[in-house]
């Protein structure tokens, strides 16, 4: 292709550059609705905070406590719920209001609004997980870890963790038709994963071997064992599937959800409504 | 400068599963032109000009918008068109002022924000919400929005419906504004004659998913003049030339005609007879 850009005319500003100021203009839009952000943070948070009280007991062979082994798992549920879900109601509701429409008829480089919407979910999921780990130190004396090497891991199984659901989230917009079925569309299979990969049945390795097969398919259940081999001692590697972290299969199956969800993100997404097919 | 229309369109087609929205449809647009496609609900306004902007596929016919089919347009061309929908119900939680300066930086030469606020009247409402402005205020934010870029051709789908007698008038004088020291290409469709004849150059009524007249108001009008009914006590006549004929009735009455009227059909007149023709 050739540029011709003649001395003087002035470009078009860059993708990057757009998708911050798409960012910036999401994030305001999510914090000035009071009542979406209450109900984002705090879903997670109830869950964890019930569920923690709810279970009792230390697993045998370590001092981990119930309520300590849910806590990161709670961690990756809420990663998935700040990106997943919100994106997946979020971007539906972009498709209804006239959003999605208006940005089509500006200048507007499709991956900017892609840009912008997984930096707005990314911001909103480290305060989830701060809200989280505030509530599992407090509540329920899980001990933050000192060892860098693990706030490392902390650190790529959150980023490719929270980038892979985001991206199945609007790649899952397209499921719903309308703004108002989004909720139940969203959280349906949110909560059918959270179950399937041990978050809400714990230990992971006491789920039923089909129901654990279908949840390895999906980030949620790496994302959670990621999340368990930082804040847990190796001694509950015995409530495990297999006796390991297997932090190179969670790396694995993280990366390859976020290719495959950015491809499903470029071949599927719709930028018009049901109004006009 | 060139001939070459603004916009280009020649035999275009449109359906929705059994219904016809537009069936074989031509229309050209000259550069700096204002041009309304006046029509009923239904006819194929929002249709046709949702194909011109690219925001929909047509089944047949050629379609050329600045120079470029809408359907391959690239950002470029994107960048140089303005577009005000109907209905929209986004940006809610921003103010004013954030929705336009936002909607400014993704064009290589926006106008300055504070004048676009300005030129629409909403200066001071800037720093409001979005979803707290009255629907004539919405309306103008999203003209705003469409001129932002300094678009060298602007599509208005019914801008004014709902607005009070007011506001209209209001509006129209954004758009002549917009049209004369802004050199602003402008196609509009509107369901409000009033308004065709107060804002067009040329109005193009649309019946039926086709053009059944293409002409400047005062031409339509001017096709009305024809058809003069003169109506007296004893009879009713349609004719070209009404001074002729009263002065035939006042001899053969040997004075005042009774019950003597000379009505000459309104614009609404030919309008209503021409989409009657097809509806």
């Amino acid at each position: 292709m050739t540029a011709t850009v003649l001395p003087g005319t002035p470009r078009r500003p860059s993708t990057v550059r757009l998708g911050l100021h798409r960012a910036t203009i999401e994030l305001k839009g999510f914090f000035r609705e009071r009542d979406a952000v209450a109900f984002t943070f705090a879903m997670p948070a109830v869950i964890l905070a019930l569920l923690g009280s709810i279970f009792e007991g230390v697993h045998p062979g370590s001092d981990v406590t119930s309520a300590q082994y849910l806590a990161p798992s709670m961690i990756a549920a809420g990663v998935a719920s700040t990106t997943f879900v919100n994106l997946g109601t979020g971007i539906a509701a972009d498709r209804d209001d006239g959003t999605l429409r208006r940005l089509r008829g500006a200048p507007m480089p499709p991956s900017a609004y892609f840009i912008g919407k997984i930096l707005m979910a990314l911001v909103v999921t480290v305060g989830e997980t701060v809200l989280l780990l505030g509530i599992a130190v407090v509540a329920f004396d899980l001990s933050l870890p000192t060892d860098p090497v693990r706030w490392l891991t902390f650190g790529w199984v959150f980023l490719l963790g929270a980038t892979a659901c985001a991206l199945t989230g609007i790649a899952a917009s397209n499921l719903a038709g309308s703004a108002r079925s989004a909720g139940a569309v969203m959280n349906l299979p949110y909560l059918v994963l959270a179950f399937i990969s041990g978050v809400f049945y714990t230990p992971v390795g006491q789920l039923p071997q089909p129901l654990l097969t279908v949840g390895s398919v999906f980030p949620l259940k790496w994302m959670a064992q990621g999340f368990r081999s930082v804040f847990l001692p190796d001694s509950i590697l015995t409530q495990e599937v297999v006796l390991s972290w297997e932090h190179g299969r969670i790396a694995l199956v993280l990366a390859a959800w976020c290719v495959g969800g950015t491809v499903l993100c470029l071949t599927t997404f719709r930028w018009q409504g049901r109004r006009f097919r | 400068m060139t001939e070459t229309p603004t916009v280009r369109v020649r035999g275009l087609r449109k359906t929705y599963g059994d219904t016809v929205a537009v069936a074989g449809l031509d229309l050209d647009v000259g550069a700096g032109e204002v041009v309304a496609l006046l029509g009923p609900n239904g006819a194929g306004k929002t249709t046709t000009i949702e194909i011109l902007e690219g925001h929909r596929h047509r089944d047949a016919g050629e379609v050329s918008v600045l120079g470029h089919d809408p359907n391959r347009a690239d950002l470029d061309w994107r960048a140089r068109i303005g577009i005000v929908t109907q209905d929209s119900g986004d940006l809610g939680e921003l103010t004013v002022w954030e929705s336009v300066s936002h909607f400014a930086r993704y064009y290589p030469r926006p106008r300055d924000p504070a004048q676009v606020i300005e030129l629409v009247g909403l200066t001071g409402k800037a720093t409001t919400r979005v979803r707290t402005l009255s629907g004539g205020q919405r309306r103008r934010l999203d003209v705003a929005l469409g001129i932002v870029g300094r678009p060298r051709l602007l599509f208005l789908d019914e801008p004014t419906t709902g607005f009070d007698p007011r506001a209209r008038r209001r509006f129209w004088d954004l758009i002549r504004q917009l049209a004369g020291a802004g050199g602003c290409t402008i196609l509009l469709s509107t369901h409000y004659l009033q308004e065709a004849e107060a804002l067009a150059d040329r109005v193009a009524v649309i019946a039926g998913g086709r053009i059944v007249a293409d002409a400047t108001p005062a031409a339509l009008v001017g096709r009305a003049t024809a058809r003069t009914v003169v109506r007296w006590a004893d009879g009713r006549q349609e004719t070209d030339d009404p001074a002729a004929l009263i002065a035939t009735l006042t001899s053969r009455y040997g004075g005042a005609v009774p019950d003597l009227t000379v009505s000459r059909p309104s614009l609404e007149d030919v309008y209503l007879d021409l989409i009657g023709d097809v509806s």
